[in-house]
């Protein structure tokens, strides 16, 4: 009992300060697609046609991050490589929800012109979710 | 004259370091905020009027959407303008590190087709034949040019 305890304890005190999972993260978007309307829950699939289309213009997620979230991307300008983007393959992923939406802000900018609907961000992590390497 | 003999080879002596030692002490938000889609560029690579036209458009860098919050965005500004270079700025609105007179001279003798190989993409892309490009380090011994 009491080194369950101690388990219980130091696994506490060793877990990094995050500040949300990918799952969290996930039902959060969910819920805000619920408000705004009519939503029947994140689908992995429609993640995968929206993050790999180009929605009219020059890009699609995939132009940068790789049409295989769990392996490493490439700047589609600068060359640079981009680590992947699904949280199995880089658990650094998803984990800090204002760095999430930073990325987002300025990525469905360049993607489609314009900021992603919370269902579109739902889909894309379920999608994101779904990937083993 | 003893004195001011020192001094010239002082300068001489530290030409080389100019031209491929262009280490700082690293910049957090500078590494995170710019480093993520490019290599995190020396900042004494452009004079500081430079630097203030592109973090003022940040939402257009490139056409790219690169915006930062305030703190970020005052942060590296202070970071930029204190390490900026003394040399010329190239033209336009939105300058170039690569489009400097310094940037051309020390890549001459490069043939053209090398900036857009599969290897290096872009000119913009400095760790594809400086491998340590993310440290500052330019130098010779750890640059490797692809074939």
């Amino acid at each position: 009992m009491k080194s369950a305890l101690i388990a219980v304890a130091l696994a506490t005190a060793s877990a990094p300060v995050l500040a949300a999972t990918p799952a969290e993260l996930l039902s959060g978007y969910e819920a805000q697609a619920r408000k705004a309307g009519a939503f029947d829950g994140a689908s992995a699939p429609r993640g995968e046609q929206f993050f790999t289309s180009r929605h009219g213009a020059e890009w699609s997620c995939s132009s940068c991050h790789g049409s295989l979230p769990t392996a490493q991307g490439k700047h589609a300008k600068t060359g640079k490589a981009i680590r992947p983007l699904a949280p199995s393959a880089n658990p650094e992923r998803f984990t800090d929800t204002a760095k999430v939406e930073k990325w987002f802000r300025r990525n469905c900018n360049d993607v489609l012109g314009r900021t992603c609907t919370p269902a579109e961000k739902a889909d894309v992590l379920a999608y994101l979710l779904k990937g083993r390497p | 004259m003893k004195r001011a003999l020192l001094a010239v080879l002082a300068g001489i002596a530290a030409l080389p370091a100019i031209a491929d030692d262009l280490r700082l002490p690293p910049n957090p938000a500078y590494q995170a905020e710019c480093g993520s889609c490019h290599v995190p560029y020396p900042p004494q690579l452009l004079p500081a009027q430079s630097w203030r036209q592109l973090m003022g458009r940040l939402d257009r860098h490139f056409g790219s959407d690169a915006s930062l919050d305030a703190t970020a965005h005052d942060e590296i500004s202070r970071y930029l303008a204190a390490n900026a270079g003394r040399r010329a700025a190239p033209a336009g609105p939105e300058p170039r590190i690569t489009e400097t007179r310094w940037f051309r001279k020390e890549h001459d003798e490069l043939s053209a087709s090398i900036w857009t190989s599969a290897a290096v993409k872009s000119a913009a892309n400095c760790d594809a034949c400086h491998t340590k490009a993310a440290d500052g380090d330019y130098s010779k011994r750890t640059r490797r040019v692809p074939r």
